[in-house]
């Protein structure tokens, strides 16, 4: 059963395979081949949308990716619902289900289409003009309101069920756009034997010859012969055929974005296929072949469904065998639309009237039309088309005013000329220059390694196009290193054209009737409801860049960036500020060419592969002890071990305790570590950090303090001296990278004179941290050739030796204030190493614990961490760390920064303890603090908390604070102003246990 | 995305393997602590930021890890040349007439 428009016979597709879909909810027979567009067309439906701002009824303009108004919603299940799909470029499926978009309660009847008579509110600029006061209203009532009804589409509310592939690919010559030309330079750049990536966005190959009859080329129909070299290309080893797969963006060195849609146009694909794949693809040469684009005319109500391209009703009819109307008009400005109006003819349609804007215009195409009995109007204008939700009749008038005559149509077909298609070689940053004789912008100056060919070029004539085309294709071969002897002259080489059709010109900008001083609606930017009369507009208030004009308009800012509308508005632009369009000027192209999705951008990363999880070698044995994890860059780290029925905050208590009490297994593991080595290790030690190394004895500990040359905190850590030559260096466990690219950059580059080695030994050593007064007993049952008394190891030492039979490097060092030792042990190991010392743990009631409780121990002792009661701006006196740097030492990075004015100046904000009043209130991190809560506000703020817990050691809450001279206040009460009321604090020192250190030496 | 020369791989390689490291030839004085002010408001503060040619330093990060020089055009992204850390200034640019 066929459809009322399709035509029996006609197209190519065959008719007998159907496949059901729906469309706002009516069901609908179309077939195999049909985009979503043909297959409703064939239904007699061109109602598919309403417009952006106006709401008005639109169908289809175009039969391709430019098309602005068939916008609809792709429904596949909950998961699956695609908004602003292109009906024209959606392949058809059995079971496809559509829904129209931005109309409310139907498309046939919209209630925002009062926006249309209410337009003059919502003329270019509206946006900046309407809707500025009340101020309060904006939030709660017009951007709401806007929002509803401007919206075009519906987001999905649920996670995308589907997966996206990329892939990465490299060859000599890549050509972009199959039509005529598009095949005949990758014919020959392919016959070189480089490798070829040809693309093209359709389903099939062929570009302009799915619609242009008289082509024939070969000895066969065009269409016919594009078939048959892609058959060829395909089959070649060095060419890659991509079809479905848009250019969307050109980068820098012939770096190319493209979409390979692989599973849209299917019923029901498989979980295995991608449903798009990113190709990212470097090319020696590229070959844009990406053709032209038809205009349409601009006159009154030019929006009205039924109203076409004069090239989208031949693709409609000669390649899907679709009838686009029964009582066809015809309004141009070239030659094309005559083939459409003689293709129609021929289909058994009737053509009611050819209008065209030229005086006298002759030609094969003309006589044509003539022959068939068409009836053509010369110096004519179509001044408005009749009817509202389709087509109804065109009024026709001369161009120069007189006498109105209407006459009933169900379609009217235009052409108003053909824009080259410039958008990848704008992207890829070439220069366009205007033609004046053609008066189209065409590529002028070029960037990059790239030839434009055909009609993108400007380049009339399918003769001309191919050979353009074809020397195009061997030079880039041969340019990339292909075989100059291995092309084929004579026959099988060079394409040769034995028919085809031709046309050139067309208009710019308003036809009569929408010229200056009228206020009809004549479209230009179809998608944004841009009428000519908005763009005079825009110049009368004061926008005379184009760039302006075009912001201001929203000229070309939807989704179809203004594929048929920008040479318009230009044209008007020009007109009415009465210069030429050159020193006008075209707006910059910029990616994507058409709408790209999120997922094709993301591909795999997402979810779990959004970002590596690093996990430590105890990171199994701390989840099956019920530990909580917390995220510290990309490491998961333990943050608290939980008992039955204990809430956070009682576990970090247990476990603090008992970290005093007895002892604690803490995993330090994620701690950078680099191994510094060399003859010059200690002399690179002395000029990257702030203490002095020379004179540390190998078995000995340092805490180091790392600047930047501006004299801040950079890094911390403790290093150990394991040899004269070789030092173990740890770092912050989020400062590791940075500080070894900080430290290579200063070897490489200032100091290269030191004969120095730097290894990242972060992942190669597991870290166990064995703290509190029984940590010696818990450890030295397991060592083997380390004295551990007080005498041979004592705090800030280190020795090599084994544990558990294996290599250690056993440090006595402290995080917590307690006697306390790091294992070192080969990652490997760590796990078997960390439950040996568990198991002797438990025979001294010692604890697992976290990084909160870490943190809490260590702030009791006031030991900072950088990043955290640093913050960039801190320097080491500011923290309190003046002992730790060298006072003797004459260069070390940040010697000099430190000594800016405004770093030793009175007044700076220093590192203090604080105490609450209340010792039960814990303040907030980050709370501001003021030294008078009764000042008028804004208060001024003379520093702020940097640490803050709840110290069950302590029994009252403890703080560390960055207070503007913080050392000088000892005693003084502060206040810390917060919603609930003013917290007041005294300003402490910033140890709150074991002030004189005695426990750290045992 | 951009190719870059890595003079110690000697290779064109993707930008992502590559880290931007600031001007090139920017000089530490070996007596750091006793430079006036002004001095160190030069070496540390000042860079040159030009519309056209910089000279800067790039590091190979994802690749060898070296650090080196680079010649690039701020207006076209285009790399002019590259060379090692510790080489002179180019004298005289490729492709430049003088």
């Amino acid at each position: 059963m066929n459809a009322a428009f399709r035509i029996p016979g006609a197209g190519r597709l065959s008719q007998a395979k159907t496949a059901s879909f729906s469309f706002d909810g009516r069901s609908y027979i179309g077939i195999e081949g049909d985009t979503l567009a043909s297959a409703l067309l064939a239904n007699g439906v061109h109602l598919v949308g309403r417009s952006f701002k106006y709401h008005r009824p639109r169908g289809f303009l175009s039969a391709g990716a430019e098309e602005p108004n068939a916008l609809v919603q792709i429904v596949r299940d909950d998961a699956r619902k695609t908004p602003n799909v292109r009906a024209t470029v959606q392949e058809l499926y059995d079971g496809l289900t559509a829904n129209s978009q931005n109309r409310w309660p139907s498309l046939a009847f919209d209630v925002s289409a009062v926006n249309d008579l209410a337009s003059p509110m919502f003329s270019a600029g509206f946006y900046y003009k309407t809707f500025m006061w009340p101020k309060s209203a904006w939030k709660s009532l017009y951007e709401p309101q806007i929002r509803s009804a401007a919206g075009l589409g519906v987001s999905p509310d649920r996670p995308d069920p589907d997966h996206y592939a990329a892939r990465y690919a490299h060859c000599e010559v890549l050509v972009l756009g199959g039509g005529a030309a598009g095949i005949a330079a990758a014919l020959a750049a392919a016959e070189t034997g480089v490798r070829v990536i040809f693309a093209d966005e359709q389903a099939e190959f062929g570009g302009s010859l799915r619609f242009e009859s008289g082509a024939k080329i070969d000895g066969e129909n065009g269409y016919a012969w594009a078939q048959a070299a892609i058959a060829k290309l395909k089959a070649m080893d060095n060419v890659r055929v991509l079809s479905r797969t848009t250019a969307f963006g050109y980068y820098a060195q012939n770096f190319v974005g493209l979409v390979e849609r692989v599973s849209d146009h299917l019923k029901a694909p498989g979980r295995e296929l991608a449903r798009e794949r990113l190709w990212q693809v470097r090319a020696s040469r590229v070959v844009l072949a990406t053709g032209a684009i038809e205009r349409h005319m601009v006159f009154a109500n030019n929006d009205r469904p039924g109203i076409m391209l004069a090239s989208a009703a031949r693709t409609y009819l000669n390649h899907y065998g679709v009838a686009v109307g029964r009582n066809v008009g015809v309004y141009t400005a070239n030659d094309s639309a005559y083939a459409a109006a003689i293709d129609l003819k021929k289909a058994g349609v009737n053509i009611a009237a050819i209008v065209d804007l030229r005086d006298n215009p002759t030609g094969p195409m003309i006589d044509e039309a003539r022959g068939l009995g068409i009836e053509i109007n010369f110096g004519r204008a179509v001044i408005r088309a009749g009817g509202k939700l389709r087509v109804s009749s065109m009024t026709v008038q001369p161009k120069n005013g007189g006498g109105e005559r209407t006459i009933p149509v169900d379609t009217i077909l235009m052409s108003a000329g053909w824009t080259p298609s410039v958008h990848l070689f704008s992207q890829s940053r070439g220069k366009v220059a205007f033609n004046e004789e053609t008066r189209r912008f065409v590529p002028g100056t070029y960037a990059q390694d790239c030839v434009s060919v055909g009609a993108c070029n400007g380049t009339d004539g399918l003769d001309a196009a191919i050979d353009e085309a074809y020397a195009a294709g061997v030079k880039a071969a041969k340019e990339a290193g292909g075989k100059d002897s291995s092309v084929k002259t004579g026959k099988g080489a060079k394409p040769k054209v034995d028919a085809s059709e031709s046309w050139s010109r067309g208009m710019l900008g308003a036809a009569p009737g929408a010229g200056p001083g009228t206020t009809v609606k004549a479209f230009i930017d179809f998608q944004n409801d841009v009428t000519a009369k908005d763009i005079r507009q825009a110049v009368h208030e004061g926008m005379h860049s184009i760039e302006h004009v075009k912001r201001f308009t929203t000229n070309g800012m939807a989704t179809d960036q203004g594929k048929t509308s920008n040479m318009h508005g230009l044209a008007i632009a020009a007109e009415t500020l009465g210069k030429p369009i050159p020193q006008v000027g075209l707006t910059t192209f910029r990616p994507p060419y058409t709408p790209v999705t999120f997922g094709s951008i993301v591909g795999h990363a997402r979810g779990a592969l959004f970002d590596p999880t690093r996990r430590t070698a105890t990171h199994g044995w701390a989840a099956a002890q019920g530990a909580v994890f917390e995220d510290v860059g990309q490491w998961k780290r333990a943050w608290y071990f939980s008992k039955a029925g204990e809430d956070m905050h009682a576990a970090v208590n247990r476990e603090c305790v008992t970290v005093r009490k007895t002892a604690g297994l803490f995993d330090a593991s994620t701690l950078g570590k680099i191994e510094v080595v060399g003859p010059d290790a200690a002399k690179f030690m002395e000029l990257l950090y702030t203490n002095p190394w020379e004179k540390l004895e190998p078995g000995r500990c340092r805490y180091g303090i790392m600047l930047r040359e501006d004299g801040f905190i950079y890094d911390d850590g403790v290093v150990g001296r394991l040899a004269p030559d070789r030092f173990h260096v740890t770092t912050t466990t989020g400062g590791a990278p940075r500080v070894m690219h900080h430290m290579e950059d200063y070897l490489q580059t200032e100091f290269p004179h030191l004969n120095v080695w730097l290894t990242s030994i972060t992942e190669q050593w597991a870290v166990i941290a064995v703290q509190g007064p029984k940590s010696r007993e818990i450890i030295a049952p397991l060592v083997e050739g380390i004295d551990m008394s007080d005498e041979a190891l004592p705090h800030m030492s280190v020795r090599e030796g084994k544990i558990c039979g294996v290599p250690t490097r056993l440090f006595r060092m402290s995080f917590t204030g307690e006697r306390g030792f790091e294992v070192n042990v080969p990652a490997d190991y760590g796990e078997a190493v960390w439950e040996a010392l568990w198991a002797e743990g438990q025979k001294h009631g010692a604890t697992a614990y976290g990084t909160e409780t870490m943190h809490v121990l260590r702030a009791e002792k006031g030991y900072i961490i950088v990043g955290q009661d640093t913050d960039g701006t801190v320097t080491p006196n500011d923290a309190g760390l003046d002992w730790a740097v060298g006072k003797k030492k004459t260069d070390f990075v940040g010697i000099r920064g430190m000594a800016r004015s405004d770093l030793v100046a009175k007044g700076r904000k220093q590192l203090v303890g604080l105490k609450t009043k209340d010792p039960k209130v814990v303040l907030e991190e980050g709370a501001q603090i003021v030294d008078d809560p009764k000042q008028a506000i804004p208060m001024k703020m003379i520093g702020h908390v940097t640490s803050s817990y709840w110290s069950e050691n302590c029994g009252l809450s403890i703080a560390l604070a960055l207070v503007a001279g913080g050392r000088d206040r000892m005693g003084q009460t502060l206040y810390v102003p917060m919603p609930n009321g003013t917290i007041e604090v005294e300003v402490t020192g910033t140890v709150f246990v074991d002030e004189k250190g005695g426990r750290l030496n045992g | 995305m951009l190719l870059i020369r890595c003079p110690y791989c000697e290779e064109e390689r993707p930008e992502l393997e590559f880290r931007n490291a600031g001007e090139a030839h920017v000089v530490r004085s070996t007596n750091i602590a006793g430079e006036s002010d002004d001095d160190f408001e030069k070496f540390f503060f000042i860079r040159s930021n030009p519309k056209g040619v910089i000279y800067e330093r790039w590091r190979h990060i994802h690749g060898c890890a070296r650090f080196f020089n680079a010649v690039r055009d701020t207006v076209t992204d285009k790399f002019v040349m590259t060379y090692k850390a510790g080489e002179p200034k180019p004298a005289k640019l490729p492709g430049a007439s003088k």
